[in-house]
């Protein structure tokens, strides 16, 4: 038996290696760990705010509701109301209970961007928080752009940098190194025009913005793990006493 | 009408057996059915499918109750499991999870048919079944994966249903006639609901009651692949019954309790800590709704389908990679035809023929690798030698069935012969130099494959050595 399991591993670990070389220059834009904690309250909270005031003018969370967010944000449905709806339903303010849509139609959008500004209630789980993260922070200065800014980790994408105000802006400088086909480019953000924050202080506020929508790309994901434990624990000590029945009757067996 | 057996049950058992053979049922099929004693860990994946089955039908009812098989309305409805539905998101976890459970569950209990030769000795019609049991598996399997109207959903439906655009005549009008459109949209939505609620509710339990009604009239096999029946008889509970057996209730209902609680702790450890199965089982791309004007970069099926999927991308002429992919699943259903060798159990047999077992159980899984890993001319070459391992595997098995007169070295030529004249008729011309490189590279794999399983016996006795099957199972 151990010498199949050993040609097995041989053969897997073979096959390892013929496919290294082909992982290693998988499309690669370097995406910085964002780090977020979705139990940090706190955070979430700057991050609704953030993202009420800055992005939700364009970008909706149709999926999600905004007394569902003021619940698991230990926030009271008022303080949703008077801080996060700047919206009208039907002549009215939007209520608590509706879920957290915009006033800009899609085909407006369209002539304006190139694009409609997608709906952000899955980004977390689509493209994750490291790339949600990232692309906070990847806007830079390119004039041949119609919005006068790029971004490294979405290129050519059609939004404009709406937190221009609080990070500055950057510029990307890029240098060779070697000649021909072995040249490496090496790119590097530098500030030309600084913002309202400290590069930390936005980082923070891009952190924020970033847990808030990875909150909301799976809320149930606050308590899941939590019932995780419970169960498990459940069924360990299921465990154990199945093993002992299982032995206690099998043992006439011979 | 034949009479029915006397009974001895008293009160409402007795006025119930009267009208209905409940304890008769109970009797033939769990507690006076004799299994053989010597199950090991391998006979936990049948009674598991049954449950993984289960939890399928009842969480897929639950979804029902608010999924809306519409394309303006289905993806907003999943989202509203997720969210609002009270308990929803654990439901739909239980679906998505029980889905690759299902398979993974499945193709294990296929394993077990394998190496034991359960489906010998009369046993041709259990594995047939089985295999019906997988079709409808599969089939299920991919209209549900359609219903959340993801782009995953939407894209990988699309490169499914046009491979039947490439039948020559028919193709076009058989598309046509399963998409009930000519584009994919919301008559296809609504008709594999449909079927995605008839197939498992309906067709499944049913294909399950054969499969077990047949190995029940038939016997079970067991890792000795040693018939109890034709051993003596008579044992503690009854005088007629093969003296290896014990009966199925307590001893195996207790066993499978055991195996149900390890496999629960398994399931609910994904389940609840990594429901997206590190994007293997709930893919990234699936949480953005179809969008019919843009395709995803990379189009791969769920991590259950990515073996067959490998090969039909490992014949570029998309006809005879859509064949070569329903052949693959084909060839399964006449195994019992090509395995030959009246031993059952690999346990008895020669060395080859385990080596054999095991390396094409490692050419699965690089195969369903291969299957969610983006083209690279590494990745494309070691995937097509891996379809072409898949499908000798089968010749190599057949010439397994009689080792003391298998002509190993003639067969070594043939089947190398064989795969240098595919490669020179079909793959060489036009191929670019990287291509060729690749080709020559990786031409190891069926070379070492053949080598292990033909050459090893041919040369090294003890390697093509059977071992005497005892009388009775052992431990």
């Amino acid at each position: 038996m151990k010498k199949f399991i050993a040609s097995v591993m041989f053969a897997l670990s073979a096959s390892m290696v013929v496919s290294g070389t082909a992982l290693a220059n998988e499309d690669g834009v370097h995406l910085e760990s964002a780090n977020v904690n979705i139990h940090d309250q706190a955070s979430l909270q700057i991050g609704a705010k953030y993202f009420a005031n800055y992005c939700m003018g364009c970008h909706s969370l149709n999926f999600s509701r905004y007394n569902r967010v003021a619940a698991d944000l230990g926030l009271t449905e008022e303080q949703v109301t008077k801080n996060l709806i700047f919206t009208r339903t039907d002549g009215e303010s939007t209520k608590a209970g509706e879920l957290m849509k915009n006033g800009m139609s899609p085909k407006q959008s369209a002539e304006w961007f190139g694009a409609p500004p997608p709906d952000l209630s899955l980004v977390g789980r689509s493209r994750g928080s490291d790339w949600i993260y990232s692309y906070l922070k990847a806007f830079y200065v390119d004039e041949s752009r119609p919005m006068g800014v790029n971004n490294t980790v979405f290129p050519n994408v059609g939004m404009p940098h709406v937190l221009w105000e609080l990070q500055g802006l950057q510029e990307k400088e890029c240098t060779k190194e070697g000649e021909g086909e072995h040249a490496v480019e090496h790119c590097e953000m530098k500030t030309v025009k600084a913002g309202s924050m400290s590069p930390a202080e936005y980082d923070k506020v891009a952190r924020d913005i970033t847990n808030f929508l990875t909150y909301v790309g799976e809320p149930a994901a606050l308590h899941r793990k939590s019932y995780g434990v419970l169960v498990l624990l459940f069924l360990g000590l299921f465990a154990v006493l199945a093993y002992f029945l299982k032995k206690e009757y099998w043992k006439d067996v011979h | 009408m034949a009479e029915r057996p006397a009974h001895n049950y008293k009160g409402f058992l007795g006025w119930v057996e009267d009208r209905f053979p409940m304890m008769e049922t109970w009797q033939a099929h769990l507690a006076g059915y004799y299994a053989p004693k010597n199950f090991n860990f391998w006979y936990f994946f049948g009674s598991l499918a049954m449950l993984v089955l289960v939890i399928q039908i009842f969480s897929g009812l639950f979804l029902a109750f608010h999924y809306k098989p519409d394309t303006g309305l289905a993806f907003a409805s999943v989202e509203y499991i997720m969210r609002d539905v009270p308990g929803g998101w654990f439901i739909r976890y239980m679906h998505s999870t029980g889905a690759s459970a299902f398979f993974i569950v499945v193709y294990l209990h296929m394993f077990r048919a394998l190496i034991y030769g359960s489906y010998k000795g009369k046993r041709e019609l259990i594995w047939l079944i089985g295999m019906a049991i997988y079709l409808a598996l599969m089939a299920t399997a991919f209209m549900g994966y359609l219903l959340p109207w993801g782009q995953m959903s939407y894209w990988g439906a699309q490169v499914i249903i046009n491979l039947f655009n490439t039948i020559p005549v028919i193709g076009e009008g058989l598309s046509t006639w399963i998409r009930g459109d000519f584009v994919l949209g919301d008559a296809t939505l609504n008709r594999f609901f449909a079927l995605h609620f008839f197939l498992p509710s309906l067709v499944l339990p049913a294909l399950v009651f054969v499969h077990i009604v047949a190995l029940h009239a038939v016997g079970s096999n067991n890792p000795d692949g040693v018939e109890i029946k034709q051993g003596p008889k008579g044992n503690r509970w009854s005088e007629t019954a093969p003296t290896d057996g014990i009966p199925f209730h307590p001893y195996y209902s207790v066993k499978d309790i055991l195996g149900v609680v390890v496999f629960l702790i398994g399931f609910f450890a994904i389940l609840f800590f990594v429901p997206e199965g590190g994007g293997y089982f709930l893919e990234k791309p699936n949480f953005e709704p179809a969008n019919a004007l843009k395709t995803p970069l990379h189009i791969a099926p769920v991590w259950y389908f990515t073996p067959f999927y490998t090969v039909l991308r490992a014949i570029p002429d998309p006809f005879f990679g859509t064949l070569a992919m329903f052949a693959a699943i084909a060839v399964l259903f006449v195994l019992p035809w090509i395995d030959r060798n009246p031993m059952k159990s690999w346990r008895y047999r020669n060395t080859a023929h385990k080596i054999n077992l095991l390396l094409f159980a490692a050419v699965f899984l690089v195969l369903g690798w291969m299957g969610v890993e983006a083209v690279t001319p590494a990745f494309k070459e070691l995937g097509t030698r891996m379809t072409q391992i898949y499908f000798i595997f089968f010749v190599v098995l057949w010439i397994h069935s009689n080792p003391s007169k298998a002509k190993y070295v003639m067969w070594f030529g043939i089947l190398l012969a064989a795969i240098i004249a595919y490669d020179f008729t079909f793959r060489v011309p036009g191929s670019d130099p990287e291509a060729l490189n690749q080709m020559l590279i990786q031409a190891i794999w069926p070379v070492g494959y053949l080598a292990l399983t033909l050459l090893l016996p041919a040369f090294k006795a003890s390697c093509n050595e059977e071992k005497p099957v005892p009388d009775r199972v052992t431990g």
